[in-house]
């Protein structure tokens, strides 16, 4: 038994060629890369200034902290509820308008619908909506506007146009062209073609995508609150900055809660569209 | 009377690829020809030239001109100006069928009168009840009326296939490029489309163009052959010409393809029926 796999690890010496060997210039490459990986690893821990021996200096603060969260506090429920409803507002209309905006943009920077000029033009335009943080568009409207929910909308609105039109756009581009043929055929408009050829195609998606981006939007509103955008956040914010943590606890379990709730919902409606 | 369907030296080709190749093709009102040829000969390419659904070659060795009905198409590697106002009057039956399978059946059909009404109407989909009964007649007409209300892509092939003859009969179509209708059919629906097709142009006098690649339907129902091969027609005449013998003479050895796909016999055409009379 030995002497037989023995032959035949003979014989496979024989026959196999040598194994590859890895060479120098990889070697090196690959030495190289560790070696700037940890290089940017340490230069990062020393830029963000991290410190992990403050949070054991500070454990008495972090421990008052700790138990206070665990006592939430609902006695202003009816302010919480009133605030996570201007959340939801705030969430709704800027993913309306962004989903109004969207589909013109969206269209028109699909390259199997529009000219190469126009998708070129709009989609750096849509790259920089998206580009930019909605937190960054709220400060910006926030010093247009003023403080409230209405900068949050717009902030919404102008990222998600950008995030929206993407989708929506490559969602065109993935279409079936022959329907949309069977429309120019009959001397149909350019706009005709787009009602009857691709919309249908897309609609089920694009729904798809509008609630999904609603869930995500209703995330951001809750955050957009604490720059001063409105809604639950700003109210979260103040109690944090009164050092009213049981409150502050208490609103996080309402935001958690909501959110839940809402991307249950959403998803099952998502899933009747695909 | 001008000719409904006039190619003067049309070429495209696709990088290396002559796919026609300085074609010239005169097709009189209300004639019904067949264009048959291996797949890969440019039946395709031919039909979608015609209509201006792509664009001849610029510098090819001719013209490159399609006119229809005198209403130019397209000429030197340039769409007409007012080509849609060429194609109200071509319709259009592809082998996938080419319909929006989401929107019902009628609105597909409806679809035809957007090139006759006002722009505005059309896009927001307000169609008004004539033009509603026009799309349901015609859906009655090629047999499948009970169907109206629902979604296209319920259908089967062969019916979806018929909402196509019935959008070109609401387009009030006088040509219409079919093709390989039946090229994605089981035999009877392939049967029945074609007998829809040749029905239709039979009453109302429309010229129809019918690529094939099954020679055997195309002797069955047409009296003029066009046969095309490498991007070249190279037979134009009576179907009575077309043989086996004479199949493998223009295509060698890919004549087989043209001959033996269809197993089964082709069942004759339908007589000048009224083509209500069909029923699914
Ligand atoms: N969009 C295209 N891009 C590149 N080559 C194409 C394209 N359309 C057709 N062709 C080529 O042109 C030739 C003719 O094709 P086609 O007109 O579809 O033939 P048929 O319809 O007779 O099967 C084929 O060789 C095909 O590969
Ligand atoms: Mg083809």
């Amino acid at each position: 038994m030995f002497a037989a796999a023995d032959d035949a690890h003979r014989t496979a010496t024989r026959t196999m060629p040598a194994p590859p060997v890895t060479p120098l210039t990889t070697r090196l490459f690959r030495l190289v890369l560790a070696a700037v990986t940890v290089v940017i690893l340490v230069a990062a821990w020393y830029e963000a200034e991290m410190n992990p021996a403050q949070l054991w200096r500070d454990s008495g603060n972090m421990a008052t902290l700790g138990a206070d969260f665990l006592r939430p506090d609902f006695t202003d429920w009816d302010v919480y509820v009133n605030a996570m409803l201007e959340t939801l507002a705030i969430a709704i209309w800027g993913t309306v308008l962004a989903v109004i905006a969207g589909i013109p943009l969206g269209i028109l920077s699909a390259e199997n619908v529009a000219p190469h000029w126009m998708v070129f033009t709009v989609r750096r335009l849509m790259d920089a909506c998206r580009a930019i943080n909605e937190l960054v568009f709220a400060l910006i409207f926030i010093a247009a506007v003023g403080l409230g929910p209405f900068a949050g909308v717009l902030a919404l609105f102008i990222h998600t146009t950008g995030v929206v039109a993407k989708l929506f756009s490559e969602a065109v581009e993935a279409i079936d062209p022959a329907p949309v043929e069977g429309i120019r055929g009959t001397g149909g408009t350019w706009l005709q073609e787009v009602i009857y050829g691709v919309l249908p195609q897309v609609m089920p998606l694009w729904i798809s995508y509008a609630l999904y981006r609603f869930e995500s939007n209703v995330r951001s509103a809750t955050v957009l609150g604490i720059v001063g955008g409105g809604g639950i956040g700003m109210t979260f914010n103040e109690t944090m900055r009164g050092f009213l943590y049981s409150q502050a606890s208490a609103i996080l379990i309402m935001v958690v809660i909501t959110v839940s709730l809402l991307d249950m919902v959403s998803q099952r409606i998502r899933k009747k569209f695909i | 009377m001008a000719a409904a369907l006039q190619l003067d030296r049309v070429s495209k080709t696709y990088g290396q690829m002559r796919a026609v190749e300085n074609v010239s093709l005169t097709i009189q009102p209300g004639e019904r020809v067949a264009l048959i040829g291996a797949s890969g000969s440019g039946k395709s390419t031919l039909i979608r030239l015609a209509s201006g659904l792509i664009l001849a070659d610029r510098n090819g060795s001719g013209s490159g001109a399609v006119h229809s009905f005198g209403i130019k198409v397209q000429e030197g590697g340039k769409l007409a100006r007012d080509v849609r106002t060429a194609r109200r009057h071509i319709g259009l039956v592809f082998q996938q069928f080419a319909l929006s399978g989401r929107l019902s059946v009628l609105t597909n059909v409806l679809v035809g009168a957007l090139g006759r009404m006002n722009a505005l109407r059309g896009t927001l989909g307000l169609f008004n009840a004539d033009e509603r009964r026009t799309a349901y007649a015609a859906l009655a007409e090629v047999g499948i009326a009970q169907h109206a209300a629902k979604r296209a892509r319920e259908l089967s092939g062969g019916q979806q296939q018929r909402v196509a003859i019935a959008r070109a009969l609401v387009q009030g179509a006088k040509l219409v490029l079919a093709d390989e209708p039946i090229a994605s059919l089981d035999p009877k629906s392939a049967k029945r489309v074609m007998d829809t097709l040749v029905t239709m142009s039979r009453d109302y006098g429309i010229a129809l163009v019918v690529s094939l690649h099954q020679v055997d339907y195309a002797t069955a129902y047409f009296d003029r052959i066009v046969a095309m091969n490498a991007g070249r027609i190279v037979f134009d005449g009576p179907a009575s010409q077309i043989n086996a013998a004479f199949l493998t003479e223009l295509y060698g050895a890919s004549a087989e393809e043209l001959i033996l796909p269809s197993q089964f016999v082709v069942p004759a055409p339908a007589e000048a029926a009224a083509p209500s009379q069909t029923v699914s």
